[in-house]
């Protein structure tokens, strides 16, 4: 089914960003650009939830809704529309992210107030919408990576929104260059999909009477599960792929090792921290690799992997964010590692898990985000929390909103994160999937990664609680009068911490950033208007009762359904050639997966196997999951106390160590950051600097590329030089040439004569 | 001594001719490239011109045909116009310069 108005998700904030650009700027009216902004997230949001809860929506059609907008590349058997589909997974990010997106652009437009380029962060706003809805509706490998590359363009353009800030500046070359990094794995990722089916599509469709075919079913139908070794990584099959994105995926969603740039990106207004780093573009990594689940499915050793990343990034993350002062870093720091969770579910096989948890984190974060960004506003730009405190009276609406962000993100019933954090640390220990190693007596590794991602629940509670504490609770530790110029002698107190910068900057900007208002006197925190205060109450709404649809079986009790996996079960695809076999799915709303295409799938080299020496590790199953697997309840109820007693914990940890000592000084390894920036700033990048400067610039450009051409200027003056000696004036040498050649061609004569 | 006497009886032969202007067109060239006096250089050429014009004459004679001797005229007509522009040259090259050595008359150059 054609439906243009699909496309129009996607053109209204494309509109907006141009209007935006062109005549906000001419106009320069801050309701002009607010209400431009914030119409076309609506226009969006309408029609996605339209399409989405309709009576044929996506959300409940086998189906996906299609929109075919012009075909862009044709070249022999290789086929890119742009084409706009939206199935389940897509239905459902839409939503929220035009939910969330719109929240957030209301919240901007108060928070932004005053600012000389609102036109311009409007405009950036609405084209970041505008390439991450492309990336979510996107029906092919290349639409969506149009969209995944618009996103880190916008990533650049927002982080470096203060132009004038040098932490901005670097801050977003390095967001730009870490997602590059990873772009680079998604492109030999999606080259290597294509070089195997033949297409990049993600939906079977015919266009004009041109059959396209879905890349996933290929593989789904034909490619057998890949064995469970190293070497599969590199064999070109659809390990080597899987692996590929996945890179692609850590650039993204930060995971290890290119999770670097999400700290620093904070330099950026806080609604683009929300909206971004938290919400939305954070989160196509995971899109990604559930979209491609078939992939991650027939390579167990790539799951493995995930699952590793995404359990050690959670709890470094987590640790590192336990030692943060600036209220921004924390959440920063606590983003990447809520997405390591994410991640982890995907490695264990619960990609609805890791989507619920995407949709709900959304909704916290968010709220977390723009909740820090009501009190920094508050503060008058004041981001350092150690001089925060007792805040709770000053600003009532965001210390209650941020509760609920708060209790949600530590896991307790019924706030929304609960169920999400739960079902993946669940499916982590019951999971069947590669990560279930053995590893010594009744212990598999899936077991040490709950235990991992237990811990890194418990310390998220109580790095939440710490921020919370030092934020709203306690004594007022922010001194009454122009203390703004006071922040490099109290940094020095507090000991060196790379928050330094932060306060330095805030200095500069006060004499020479016209970004930003500043007030000079008494601070006196307040809160904003409902510009602000709005959107914060309807996330903390969502975030207490959005986790409501997706509650597993074993706590539903038969009464409340889990509506979220029934709608995103037929999303995961199951593999049907070879290796373990799973009978088709047939999903409650009757429609089947289409007949297994027997294609022939190339491979690169020869297709990977098995190591014949030993008994090779195999995969016990692929992990997807199926809905007739009976899960142990009890169990999985047992699990459930365990996480909410983690949570509790955690919270009175927090409460313990802080409530007592709110400036507690965190151990230095962890306050900065187990000194990655640094060990990546001098043995990646000062060596590829060095090599630029001295190797390429110096000897191949310089020496080799110059040299070549000022040589060949060179040699041809020299030829000049030695030709010009036969002219030299001197009349006799010409005489003396004449008669040689004469000599010449008497000699030639007489010999052609005498033949 | 009688086949001495009958080939000096049958009278001068053609390689003769040939040889003598070929030794007397060698020294026009040694001289031409060897001598720095420009007049020499220019008496010189002339030789050439005669040595040439001596193996014409000499073949029209063997040959029996008229056009060799023709031709002298023309070498004749051309050496003698030759002459009378090249001494003019010389002249007004001998004014500027008040020196006869072709050497030094060196500028026309790269």
């Amino acid at each position: 089914m054609e439906h243009n108005l699909l496309s129009l998700i996607i053109f209204a904030p494309l509109a907006g960003a141009a209007i935006n650009w062109f005549i906000g700027r001419k106009l320069r009216s801050e309701v002009f650009s607010g209400v431009v902004g914030c119409g076309s997230i609506v226009v969006s949001m309408l029609v996605a939830f339209y399409y989405a809860f309709g009576s044929h929506g996506a959300l409940h059609s086998s189906e996906p809704i299609r929109d075919h907008i012009w075909t862009w590349i044709q070249v022999g058997s290789f086929r890119a529309d742009f084409g706009l589909a939206m199935d389940r997974l897509s239905g459902i990010y839409v939503c929220f992210i035009t939910f969330v997106g719109l929240l957030i652009h209301i919240f901007a437009t108060g928070y932004m107030h005053g600012d000389d380029g609102f036109y311009r962060f409007f405009a950036y706003l609405n084209l970041f919408m505008f390439s991450m809805l492309t990336l979510v509706l996107g029906d092919n490998f290349l639409i969506m990576f149009v969209g995944w590359e618009g996103v880190g363009l916008c990533s650049y353009l927002l982080i470096g929104y203060y132009t004038l800030r040098d932490e901005a500046r670097v801050a977003a070359k390095k967001a730009f260059v870490a997602n590059r990094i990873g772009d680079w794995g998604v492109i030999l990722g999606v080259l290597l999909i294509f070089g195997m089916t033949g297409s990049i599509s993600f939906f079977d469709k015919t266009v004009d009477g041109v059959e396209i075919h879905s890349a996933l079913k290929i593989l789904a139908d034909n490619v057998p599960i890949d064995p469970f070794t190293f070497g599969a990584l590199f064999a070109g099959g659809v390990s080597s792929a899987a692996i590929l994105l996945f890179i692609g995926a850590t650039g993204k969603s930060a995971q290890i090792p290119l999770y670097v740039w999400l700290p620093d990106a904070m330099a950026g207004p806080t609604p683009v921290s929300a909206l971004i780093h938290a919400a939305t573009m954070v989160t196509a990594g995971v899109y990604m690799v559930v979209r491609c689940n078939i992939i991650y499915t027939l390579s167990p050793t790539v799951m493995l992997i995930i699952a590793l990343i995404g359990a050690a990034t959670a709890i470094v993350a987590a640790t590192i964010g336990l030692a943060q002062n600036d209220i921004k870093k924390v959440l920063a720091y606590s983003t990447v590692s809520q997405l390591g969770y994410m991640f982890l579910a995907c490695g264990v096989g619960a990609f609805v898990a890791a989507i619920f948890h995407v949709m709900t984190h959304a909704f916290f974060k968010a709220l977390l985000f723009l909740g820090s960004g009501s009190v920094i506003h508050g503060m008058h730009h004041e981001q350092d929390m150690r001089k925060m405190g007792g805040l709770k009276k000053y600003l009532p609406i965001t210390w209650l909103t941020m509760s609920a962000g708060w209790l949600a993100i530590c896991g307790i019933p019924i706030f929304a994160g609960f169920f999400s954090k739960d079902e993946i640390l669940w499916k982590t220990w019951s999971t069947t999937a590669s990560a279930n190693l053995p590893l010594f007596g009744p212990v598999s590794l899936n077991n040490i990664l709950w235990i991992i991602g237990a811990f890194t629940a418990l310390l998220t509670a109580v790095y939440m609680t710490r921020l919370m504490w030092m934020t709203f609770y306690g004594q007022e530790r922010f001194e009454v009068a122009g203390h703004s110029h006071h922040h490099e002698e109290d940094v020095h107190a507090y000991g060196e911490s790379h928050d330094e910068h932060d306060e330095q900057s805030h200095d500069e900007h006060d004499e020479h950033d016209d970004d930003e208002h500043h007030h000079h006197g008494p601070i006196h925190p307040h809160e904003d208007d409902w510009k602000m205060k709005a959107p914060l109450i309807v996330l903390g709404v969502f975030s207490v009762f959005i986790g409501l649809v997706g509650v597993p079986h074993a706590l539903g009790f038969g009464v409340i359904p889990n509506y979220f996996e029934h709608t995103l079960e037929p999303v995961i695809m199951h593999p049907k050639a070879g290796g373990e076999k799973h009978s088709i799915q047939e999903n409650e709303h009757g429609a089947i997966n289409s007949e297994p295409q027997n294609q022939k799938v190339n491979y690169l080299s020869t297709p990977p196997q098995t190591t014949d020496s030993g008994e090779p590790v195999k995969a016990t199953n692929t992990g997807a999951e199926h809905k007739e697997e009976v899960h142990d309840e009890g169990t999985e109820r047992l699990f459930t106390g365990i996480s909410v007693l983690i949570g509790l914990l955690g919270i009175g940890i927090g409460y313990l160590i802080f409530s007592k000592d709110p400036l507690k000084k965190m151990p230095t390894l962890l306050e900065n950051k187990y000194w990655v920036d640094e060990i990546y700033e001098r043995f990646i990048i000062n060596p590829i600097h060095t090599f630029s400067r001295d190797g390429l610039w110096k000897i191949a450009d310089l020496g080799f590329i110059d040299g070549m051409v000022n040589g060949s200027g060179r040699l041809v003056a020299a030829i000049g030089d030695f030709i010009r000696s036969v002219q030299v004036g001197f009349v006799r040498s010409y005489a003396a040439l004449i008669f040689l050649g004469v000599l010449f061609v008497i000699c030639y004569f007489i010999i052609s004569f005498t033949r | 001594m009688n086949e001495l006497k009958a080939m000096f009886e049958a009278g001068p032969q053609l390689p003769w001719y040939l040889a003598l202007s070929a030794i007397l067109f060698t020294i026009g060239v040694a001289g031409v490239v060897i001598k720095r006096n420009v007049i020499s250089m220019f008496m010189c050429i002339e030789l050439m011109l005669n040595a040439v014009n001596l193996t014409f004459v000499a073949f029209s004679s063997y040959f029996r045909d008229v056009n060799g001797q023709l031709f002298v005229f023309i070498v004749m007509t051309v050496a003698a116009a030759e002459a009378a522009v090249g001494l003019g040259i010389i002249i007004a090259i001998f004014r500027n310069r008040e020196s006869l050595d072709v050497d030094e008359a060196n500028i026309l150059k790269l």
